[in-house]
């Protein structure tokens, strides 16, 4: 079973960064929230693993709610 | 109408020519589906009881429909799997909408090989008019109709029953009571239990609906946000006589009393079928609530079906959690009477049937949860889902408009006896038989029905048990199943029993008198066959 990768694995950040604001444009509030949510499903699918998935989860979760 | 009911008649009880009061062995409170069922099974173990029914009639409305594989084969058992299958409506193909678009198509593909589809549709009325003929028949059920019991006290080692008739009151001293009487439970209250689960506000419209047209394929029908309708969901499924059920979500604020008005629902079923020539048999308007008692077994109560537990509709998971319930006690219950088994026998009841109730519970409130989304982000994860399942094979089993019922596998059970041999998957202690056709047209399960525990032994001589028992659910007799045809042993014909046992030759397998596998061997030892028995018994 592996582990919640957290180094840093991207080559171009800030394309990623891009690829996603870009993806939203010209959506309303609520089709972004979808297009995020089945963003959100495909990579989990990919990654497959109910374990990893989890840990993102509160990690996501986590991070959101720390005060600065 | 398409169907009549039946008035059951009522018949002074003798207790009110005998100063008022009585005394019973079994009281079964209740005769609906699950009453009558386990009333039926108490009598095929020569267990009679007395049967209170506050009405004269059977269900109103269809109500459960879809009755499973396993409910199949455990009324086959008790004499009336035949005339269900001839009346259900057979079905293996669904289709789920969002708006005005398919997301997919599903075939359930049932495993060929077993005596029973995977799912019938047939109106729970039926059901209730052929078991309490059955019952009528045995001559061991006291069929009670228009008795209600107003009152419920434990008293030592008994339960006494106030019941209420159009000729007068009396009461009743029952050594044991099932509580089959429902949701809205008389015992229940009685007794002051309460329940620990979910209760969700949105209100559904439940009709049937008779449409004498062959045009519509046998399809289970779900829509998420119809086009038709400004609810969440709909849901359209056949049954026997050209009765449809039409089931139409209406949201947290509907008023039943308004949801019911003949014009508007005339009006909802209209844009629902797109059509006009049908007639309305049915109205109903429902809340559902996924929640179970703590403990079913208080004393000498014992609840089952929707007085223990609570489900939503969607997976067709109370009237198939009820009839497990009836196939789980009844054996040990006669076990018990009998002088077979101690009184703790029954509280394996709890033991297995809290945890198979816990997991309709489960994928009740999973399935309700995808239906109505109770926050934007559910809605938006819902409807991504959908969205992807269109062209996405991976989302398609994410879409849940109810996960469909199936027989409780009582893994933890302290009856099981576990595994000490290498298996290669095969039905493991626990699990209810799998159905194998034997012999040149028969089926396996038949042989597993004998009343008591059976041993099946697979290309193996009998073995010789000092203590097998007597005629009641603590004996074991022993079948022989055998790969090439041959007298006195049933024949493996197509190799499926073989398969899906994972069977090898002197493989021992011990059935309970309810089918589901006690213990299971590479090679029959008599000591381990009877301690084992015993266990399942309750004896260890």
């Amino acid at each position: 079973m592996s582990q919640l990768d957290l180094t840093p694995r991207l080559a171009d950040p800030d394309a990623l960064f891009e690829a996603l604001v870009e993806a939203h444009r010209g959506l309303d509030p609520a089709a972004s929230r979808r297009l995020d949510a089945r963003l959100v499903l495909l990579l989990a699918n990919h990654i497959g693993e109910m374990e990893v998935l989890r840990a993102a989860i509160a990690l996501a979760r986590a991070c959101g709610s720390e005060t600065p | 109408m398409s169907y009549q009911p039946p008035r059951f008649a009522f018949r002074q009880p003798p207790e009110l020519g005998a100063g008022g009061h009585g005394e019973c062995r079994v009281a079964v409170v209740g005769g609906g589906l699950v009453g009558l069922t386990v009333a039926l099974d108490l009598s095929r173990r020569g267990v009679g009881s007395v049967l209170l029914d506050d009405d004269d009639t059977v269900s109103v409305g269809s109500r459960a429909i879809c009755f499973s594989k396993r409910t199949l084969e455990i009324y086959d058992r008790l004499g009336l799997g035949a005339r269900m299958l001839a009346k259900g409506v057979t079905w293996n193909r669904g289709v789920v909408h969002f708006r005005d678009k398919i997301v997919y198509e599903f075939n359930l593909l049932p495993e060929a090989g077993h005596a029973f589809p995977a799912f019938v549709n047939l109106q729970q009325y039926y059901a209730e008019e052929w078991l309490a003929a059955a019952c009528a028949e045995t001559g061991l059920v006291d069929l009670r109709w228009k008795n209600a019991v107003t009152r419920v006290e434990p008293d030592g080692e008994a339960v006494r029953l106030e019941v209420q008739t159009p000729a007068g009151d009396y009461a009743l001293r029952a050594d044991w009571v099932l509580a089959c009487d429902g949701a809205h439970s008389t015992v229940r209250r009685a007794l002051g239990l309460g329940f620990v689960g979910k209760v969700f506000h949105d209100h559904f419209l439940i009709a049937d609906v008779v449409m004498h047209r062959n045009d519509l394929p046998t399809l289970r029908r779900f829509w998420f946000e119809p086009p038709f309708h400004d609810g969440g969901s709909a849901l359209m499924h056949r049954q026997a006589d050209d009765v449809w059920r039409v089931d139409l979500q209406l949201g947290p604020d509907a008023e039943p009393e308004r949801e019911t008005e003949p014009a508007r629902v005339r009006a909802r079923l209209e844009a629902a079928l797109g059509r006009s020539d049908f007639e309305i048999e049915w109205v109903s308007v429902y809340t559902f609530r996924c929640r179970r008692l703590e403990r079913f077994r208080h004393g000498r109560v014992l609840f089952l079906g929707d007085s223990a537990h609570q489900v939503s509709p969607f997976g067709a998971r109370g009237g198939n959690g009820g009839v497990q319930d009836a196939d789980n006690l009844a054996w040990k219950l006669a076990g018990v009477l009998n002088g077979e088994a101690g009184v703790a026998l029954l509280d394996s009841y709890d033991a297995e049937r809290i945890p198979a109730a816990d997991e309709n519970i489960l994928n009740s409130t999973r399935s309700t949860d995808f239906m109505t989304p109770k926050t934007e982000a559910a809605r938006a994860y819902r409807d991504a889902v959908l969205e992807l399942a269109r062209t996405q094979a991976f989302a398609r089993p994410m879409v849940n408009s109810g996960r469909l019922s199936r027989p409780a596998v009582l893994r933890g059970s302290p009856l099981n006896t576990p595994d000490e041999d290498a298996w290669q998957g095969g039905v493991p202690p626990g699990a209810p038989a799998e159905d194998a056709p034997v012999g040149a047209a028969g089926w396996l399960l038949p042989a597993l029905a004998d009343g008591g525990f059976t041993l099946l032994l697979f290309d193996a001589e009998p073995v010789e048990l000092d203590d097998p028992g007597g005629g009641g659910v603590r004996a074991i007799r022993t079948v022989l199943i055998r790969s090439a045809d041959a007298p006195g042993a049933l024949w493996d014909r197509e190799g499926l029993f073989a398969r899906r046992y994972d069977a090898r030759p002197g493989t021992a397998i011990l059935f309970r008198p309810d089918q589901h596998v006690a213990a299971r061997w590479r090679h029959a030892a008599p000591a381990r066959i009877l301690a084992a028995r015993d266990r399942a018994m309750g004896g260890a």
